[in-house]
């Protein structure tokens, strides 16, 4: 068909040269291959650049949202943006356990910093299974209205089953106690273990210890509990073991000395 | 192709469906029907991706060579892969970031290849079109029926509506688990097909060979 149109019209320009060519001569397939990819390049850039902005405060406010939730002040319909004014980010320099001015704290990005090599360190010992941990992670704070720490709800992430899970553990301000936990970002299977986001099996967290008065980690996730005491345990999610053991060591690896330690100590002595 | 275009829009809902008669597209089918609201995107999703698709590769079938064709269609169910995307993590967050994998897997899903390869370069943009819709919508008709049973009796729901109170939130149903995992939608889309071809019995494949008795030797 295409000799057949090359016959009636006369090319016109050199576009229409080129489509005149025979389809198969090699001109035309290096024509026909390059024009496409410069018209596919450029449809999709433009896409992925005009939609970049609303894209970014989705995720900015998902994020917020999720936030929000561990602290326990979520409801459907608030003014996410504001009702987040109330929390203070703050830089954690994770080995020393206090907060650094060196990085602006609400534009710093964990994530980016983790594959950063200047901002991060190879793990040898990697129960969670992460790779590269970041030596600084956002924090949020939040105070009461006499302005004295109420809360404190902190990053964590490590490998499930299928997949990293992303979430945030909220503290009470003693550093001990925890107020809840939540993943925002996992791809565990449906109905399984992304159980992780059902509010009953979550609604667990709420009162239960980090550490025994001896400083001993003893948080677990498991069938039954530690020797601790029930304090100290999370039930497992029935069928989905391994998302629990991913779920029990994220929980214990940045809970402990190479996670929040430092910083939960400086906690609890009131240097923070 | 003496069809009219209201038959290629039906024709593969349930008398040349993707799935169950092409046998195309299992991958995703038993991927993303865990959950109806899912597949429902899903399903809209890959209509979009086979229709426009199919109506570019017809736009340019005259001048695609021959050596290159695959890639070219390739190139083009990709960008608009991307498109769709780029506007679900822009308009529906939530939903994409459940779906993320699988709307990328929309690329290699066999249905959208299939009608370029097989249609498209071989017919008018418009009904092209309309047969890639058609069979965007005989694979969503498929995803939607796996879903409900998926999700009804896996889950105890229908998008993401309460239906049966499982027992993990204190209700009496016991969520059989195995309809969680994809191997289930093997057994489902089996069973499916075997309706399919009870009812139509013209579907059924003639054998490849005749099974030989002895006493013919």
């Amino acid at each position: 068909m295409a000799e057949e149109t090359s016959a009636v019209e006369a090319p016109k320009g050199p576009i229409g040269k080129f489509l005149a060519l025979p389809t198969d001569s090699v001109a035309k397939t290096v024509f026909v291959a390059v024009t496409l990819c410069l018209v596919a390049s450029m449809v999709v850039s433009a896409v992925a650049v005009s939609l970049r902005p609303m894209q970014d405060v989705n995720r900015l406010k998902d994020k917020q949202v999720n936030i929000l939730q561990v602290a326990g002040i979520y409801e459907p319909g608030i003014d996410v943006a504001e009702a987040f004014t109330a929390f203070e980010p703050q830089v954690l320099d994770l080995s020393m356990g206090n907060f650094t001015t060196q990085f602006d704290a609400t534009a710093f990005d964990d994530r980016a910093a983790a594959d950063d090599p200047a901002l991060s360190r190879a793990l040898e010992n990697d129960p969670a299974g992460i790779g590269r941990q970041s030596k600084y992670v956002t924090v949020y704070l939040l105070r009461d209205d006499a302005g004295a720490l109420d809360k404190v709800i902190m990053p964590l992430h490590g490998y499930g089953l299928w997949s990293t899970l992303y979430g945030f553990i909220a503290l009470e301000e003693n550093g001990n106690d925890i107020f809840g936990l939540q993943f925002y970002e996992h791809a565990e299977t449906p109905g399984l273990g992304a159980e992780v986001d059902n509010p009953r099996w979550k609604a667990q967290w709420n009162g239960k210890r980090v550490a025994d008065d001896e400083g001993d980690l003893q948080i677990t996730v498991a069938k039954t509990a530690p020797p601790a005491g029930e304090d100290y345990h999370i039930d497992a999610l029935a069928g989905a073991t391994l998302t629990t053991v991913g779920v029990d060591n994220l929980v214990k690896f940045w809970l402990g000395e190479e996670g929040y330690a430092p910083f939960l100590a400086n906690l609890k002595a009131g240097a923070i | 192709m003496a069809q009219t275009r209201k038959q290629m829009l039906t024709d593969p809902l349930v008398d040349n469906n993707p799935i169950t008669l092409q046998v195309l597209g299992i991958c995703s089918a038993l991927a993303v029907t865990s959950s109806l609201q899912v597949a429902f995107v899903m399903a809209i999703a890959v209509t979009f991706v086979t229709g426009f698709s199919s109506m570019f590769i017809s736009m340019l079938r005259n001048h695609i060579p021959g050596s290159i064709r695959i890639i070219v269609q390739m190139v083009i169910i990709a960008s608009l892969v991307i498109l769709v995307d780029q506007i679900l993590k822009a308009y529906a967050f939530e939903i994409s970031k459940t779906l993320s994998v699988f709307v990328g897997l929309i690329i290699t899903n066999c249905i959208v290849m299939g009608r370029a390869e097989a249609f498209a370069m071989k017919n008018p943009p418009v009904a092209s079109f309309i047969d890639g819709v058609g069979n965007g919508l005989g694979y969503g008709l498929i995803l939607m029926l796996v879903g409900v049973i998926r999700e009804l009796f896996g889950s105890g729901s229908l998008f993401g509506v309460t239906i049966l109170q499982t027992v993990n939130n204190g209700g009496w149903y016991v969520p059989n688990g195995m309809l969680l995992l994809p191997p289930s939608a093997f057994f489902i889309i089996g069973l499916i097909i075997w309706a399919f071809r009870a009812w139509k019995p013209e579907q059924v494949e003639e054998r490849e060979f005749k099974i030989q008795t002895v006493e013919q030797h």
